[in-house]
C-alpha cells in the first residue's frame, strides 16, 4: 500500500485499508487525477460510487492498472452545503456514464454535461421516488420513415425481463436501447440489513444465480479481508477450480444455445448434454448444480478431496472426448460460420469507450482478465493466461467460449497434477468482526467478466455501505452498439452471444 | 453426414429413461428430516438465514428454506437432508417438515379440480415469468427441456405468449418493478389457468423476503396451484411436481 503524490492510494485485490488512508481531493483535482489515470490504455474503472457520509456524500473511484497489477483508489467528499451539482466526467470518459447515472439516481447528484442522466434501474431507494418505470425516457427519432419495435419486459422463452426498444429503418436497426431494472431486489441495501455472515453469503449467491460462485467468492474475499481471516492455499485453489467449472458449464450451455438459435439441432442437443455432466459434477461436490453452498466465509463445508479429484479428472476426460469431436465439426460447418461471421461486431475502440470487461473485451483484442491482472484465490499460485481474439463479432464470442473451456480444463488439470488434497480444508467461520472505518475492494473474474464488490465499514465494524458490480453493467452497452445497422432478425443470436445478466445489473 | 452419425453414436443414449424413478445422488439436498430429541432449538432458529426454522413444535418450512444445509452441518444429530427430490405440492401445509416426519411430499389430489387433469393431463403449455429471479430457477427450467430430462415427452412445454399458455409459472421473489407485468401476463392467459410458484424466492421471497423492493400482493388475489421448492429446484423436482398436478 502506497500513495502516489497523495492523489490516490495504491492497493491490491482484496486489500482492506482505513477509510482515512484514501486521499480525499477537491472535485477539480479528483476529476483531473481520474482523467490522467484513465488516459492509459492499460487502466479502466472497476467501480465508482457514492455513499452518505455524515451530512454529505463521499465518492470513491477504483481504477485498475492491469500492467502494474495495482488498484488506484481516490475519493471526493461533498458536504451537504456544497449543493448537488458536479461537472460530469462522462463527456471525456464515456465509460463512466453508468456510474454517474447510478449516483444521480440514488442520491440526486446532478452531473452537468452528462449527455442524459436517465434512471438506471429504478432502485427502491432512488432519490426521485416519483420516477416511473413505465415512463422511461427512451431515445426517439421522430421520422415518417422510421418505426419503433418494442419488446418486453416479458420475452419469448424462459428468460429474465427487460424492455428493448429498437428504432428501425425497414429491417435495419438504427438504434437499440435497453431499459432494465425489473429484477431489482435491493441487494445492496439488504446486505446492510442482514446481520449474519451466512445470510449475506446466501444473498451474494443470489445476485446472479448463474454466477453463484463468482459473486459469492467476491463477497467472501471482502469479509475475509475485513475480518483478517487467513486462508489456506488449498482453499484458495479449490475455489478457483469451482469458478472454472462454473465458467466451463455456462460457456458450453451458451454454445448450445447459440446452436439452438440457428437451428443446428445436433450442436444444440449434444453441447447441452455436455453441460449436464459438468454441473452434475459440481452437484456431486457441493450438493447444488449451480455451486450454491460451495463458497463460505473462511472455509467450506465441501472440502475438495482425492476422490473428488479423481472424479473430476474422469468427468473432464469424458467431457473432452465429445466436446472435441463435436466442436471440430460444429465450428467448421459453413452454415454455422455463415450465420455468426461478421454479425454484431464490436470494435476495440467501442469496447474501450464503454469500458467493456471480461469476454466482451477479450473478443475485441483487449487482454482484460482479473485472473491475470489482479490474481485472486488459486490464480495466485497457478497463473492464468487469458484467451484474446480480435474480431469482436458473434463468431468471436462463439469461438472464445470454446477456447476458454479448453484453457480452463488445462488450468484445472495442471493444478490437479501438482496438488494433493489429503486433508480437508478449513470449516466456515460463523462470526467475524470486521475492521472499523475501513474500505475493501474485491475482484473476481466470473464467466461473463470482472465482478467487483466493495464494502465500507463504520466505527464499530458494522457494514455501512456495500457495492456490487456485475460485468453486465458495462457490457449491455456493447449489445446495444453492436446491433446497429444489423437486421433486426439478427438480434436473437447477437443477444445470446453476449448472454448478459439482467438480475446482476438490476441488483 | 457420416461425421454427424458418428457423433450421435459416440454420444450414446443420454436421456433419463424415467424421471419419476430417477435418483439424484448425495450430497444433493432434497427433503430434510428432523430427528426427535432435545437440541438447542434457539441456536438452530438463529442460524437459519431465511427464517425457515420455527419452534413450538420444531419444524422447517420448505417454502422458506434455501437448502443451504447449514442446519444439518451444524446440528447433524437433529437435521439431515435426504436425496428425495420430490418436493412440490399444492398444499403449503405439506411443505412444513416436522420432527420424525419421513413421508414423501405429494400433491393433495382432492384439491385438484377434475378439469385440470382432463384438460392439461396430456398437454400443458406454460408461460414462465421471471419476477426478480436470479436466473437459477430459470436455468433449471430450461434444463428440464433439454435432451437429458426432456419434459416435452409428457407434453409439458414453455411457450412464448401467455395467450397460448395454460398457466403462469413464476420465478423470483416478485419485485415491485415486475409486479404489474406479472399481473398483465396472468390476465392474458385464458381460463381455466394454473398459477405455479417455482423456487424458494417465488414461494416466500426467500433471502429477499424482508426487502422493501418486493410487491407480493398478487398472491393475495390469485390462488396458487403448485409450490415447487428449491434454490433452485432440481429439474426432476419441477417435472415430478408438474406431473403430480396434471396426470
Ligand atoms: S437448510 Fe434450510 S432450514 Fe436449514 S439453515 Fe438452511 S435455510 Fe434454514
Amino acid at each position: 500500500m502506497k500513495t502516489d503524490h497523495k492523489k490516490y492510494l495504491i492497493i491490491s485485490n482484496s486489500d482492506s485499508v482505513r477509510l482515512d488512508a484514501i486521499p480525499v481531493l477537491p472535485y477539480a483535482d479528483f476529476t483531473a487525477a481520474v482523467e490522467t489515470l484513465l488516459l492509459k490504455p492499460e487502466t479502466h474503472c472497476v467501480n465508482y460510487f457514492a455513499f452518505p457520509d455524515h451530512d454529505g456524500l463521499k465518492f470513491i473511484i477504483c481504477i485498475a492498472d492491469d500492467l502494474q497489477k495495482e488498484l488506484c483508489v481516490l475519493s471526493h467528499k461533498q458536504d451537504a452545503s456544497g449543493g448537488r451539482e458536479l461537472a460530469s466526467l462522462t463527456p471525456r470518459i464515456p465509460a463512466l456514464h453508468l456510474f454517474e447515472r447510478e449516483i444521480h439516481e440514488n442520491f440526486g447528484v446532478f452531473f452537468t454535461g452528462h449527455p442524459w442522466l436517465k434512471p438506471l434501474r429504478y432502485a427502491q431507494e432512488r432519490a426521485d421516488q416519483a420516477a416511473d418505470m413505465n415512463a422511461y425516457p427512451f431515445y426517439r427519432i421522430d421520422s415518417e420513415e422510421l418505426h419503433e419495435v418494442s419488446v418486453g419486459p416479458v420475452h419469448a422463452g424462459i428468460i429474465e425481463p427487460g424492455q428493448f426498444r429498437f428504432i428501425c429503418n425497414g429491417e435495419n436497426v438504427l438504434h437499440l436501447e435497453i431499459q432494465l431494472g425489473y429484477q431489482h431486489r435491493g441487494i445492496e441495501r439488504l446486505m446492510l440489513k442482514k446481520d449474519g455472515l451466512l445470510q449475506r453469503t446466501i444473498l451474494a449467491e443470489s445476485i446472479a444465480g448463474d454466477t453463484a460462485v463468482g459473486h459469492s467468492l467476491a463477497f467472501a474475499q471482502v469479509m475475509e479481508s475485513l475480518a483478517g481471516i487467513p486462508l489456506s492455499r488449498q482453499l484458495a485453489i479449490e475455489r478457483a477450480i469451482a469458478l472454472e467449472l462454473e465458467r466451463i458449464a455456462i460457456h458450453i450451455g451458451d454454445i448450445a444455445a447459440l446452436c439452438t438459435d440457428i437451428a443446428y439441432a445436433l450442436g444444440a442437443n449434444i453441447f447441452g448434454i455436455l453441460r449436464t455432466g459438468i454441473i452434475n459434477y459440481t452437484q456431486s461436490w457441493c450438493g447444488n448444480r449451480l455451486g450454491k453452498g460451495m463458497v463460505r466465509v473462511g472455509g467450506t463445508y465441501h472440502p475438495f478431496n482425492e476422490t473428488l479429484k479423481k472424479n473430476l479428472l474422469d468427468a473432464l476426460s469424458s467431457f473432452e472426448k465429445m466436446f472435441v469431436e463435436l466442436s471440430h465439426r460444429a465450428y467448421k460447418l459453413p452454415s454455422v460460420e455463415n450465420r455468426f461471421d461478421d454479425i454484431g461486431t464490436l470494435s476495440e475502440q467501442q469496447a474501450r469507450t464503454i469500458g467493456a470487461v471480461g469476454m466482451v473485451a477479450r473478443t475485441t483484442g483487449i487482454p482484460r482478465d482479473i485472473r491475470m491482472s489482479h490474481p485472486f484465490a488459486g490464480f495466485k499460485y497457478y497463473p492464468y493466461e487469458p484467451v484474446v481474439l480480435s474480431k469482436g463479432d458473434v463468431f468471436s464470442r462463439f469461438l472464445l467460449r470454446r477456447k476458454e473451456i479448453k484453457r480452463s480444463m488445462a488450468w484445472i488439470r495442471d493444478v490437479l497434477s501438482h496438488e494433493t488434497f489429503d486433508e480437508a480444508s478449513e470449516r466456515p467461520v460463523t462470526l467475524a468482526s470486521l475492521a472499523p472505518d475501513s474500505f475493501c475492494i474485491s475482484l473476481t473474474e466470473g464467466w461473463r467478466g470482472e465482478i467487483c464488490h466493495c464494502a465500507v465499514t463504520g466505527p464499530s465494524g458494522d457494514l455501512r455501505f456495500y457495492k456490487v458490480k456485475d460485468p453486465s453493467l458495462h457490457n449491455w452497452k456493447a449489445l446495444e452498439l453492436s446491433l446497429r445497422n444489423l437486421e433486426i432478425s439478427d438480434f436473437p443470436i447477437n443477444n445470446k452471444s453476449y448472454d448478459l445478466s439482467y438480475c446482476g445489473f438490476d441488483l | 453426414m457420416f461425421d454427424e452419425i458418428k457423433i450421435i453414436r459416440h454420444n450414446g443414449r443420454q436421456f433419463i429413461p424415467d424421471p419419476v424413478t430417477a435418483v439424484v445422488p448425495a450430497p444433493y439436498r432434497g427433503r430434510p428430516e428432523i430427528r426427535p430429541g432435545k437440541t438447542d432449538e434457539q441456536a438452530l432458529v438463529a442460524l437459519c438465514p431465511t427464517g425457515a426454522i420455527k419452534t413450538g413444535p420444531f419444524r422447517i418450512d420448505l417454502a422458506r428454506c434455501c437448502f443451504c444445509g447449514e442446519c444439518a452441518f451444524r446440528f447433524p444429530e437433529k437435521v439431515s437432508f435426504t436425496n428425495d427430490h420430490k418436493l412440490a405440492t399444492n398444499d403449503p401445509e405439506r411443505l412444513i417438515i416436522r420432527e420424525g416426519q419421513t413421508e414423501a411430499i405429494r400433491c393433495d389430489q382432492t384439491r385438484i379440480a377434475k378439469q385440470i387433469k382432463k384438460m392439461f393431463g396430456r398437454s400443458l403449455k406454460l408461460r414462465q415469468v421471471s419476477a426478480g429471479g436470479d436466473n437459477s430457477a430459470e436455468f433449471e427450467l430450461n434444463a428440464g427441456g433439454n435432451a437429458n430430462f426432456d419434459m416435452g415427452r409428457y407434453g409439458i412445454e414453455f411457450v412464448a405468449s401467455p395467450r397460448h399458455a395454460d398457466g403462469i409459472l413464476v420465478t423470483g421473489p416478485i419485485t415491485k418493478n415486475m409486479a404489474a407485468a406479472l399481473q398483465i401476463a396472468y390476465d392474458a392467459v385464458p381460463a381455466p389457468k394454473l398459477f405455479i410458484l417455482c423456487g424458494t424466492d417465488a414461494l416466500s421471497g426467500g433471502i429477499f423476503a424482508d426487502s422493501p423492493a418486493l410487491d407480493r400482493s398478487i398472491l393475495d388475489k390469485i390462488p396458487v396451484d403448485l409450490y415447487i421448492p428449491g434454490n433452485p429446484p432440481h429439474p426432476l423436482t419441477i417435472i415430478n411436481g408438474l406431473l403430480d398436478l396434471i396426470s
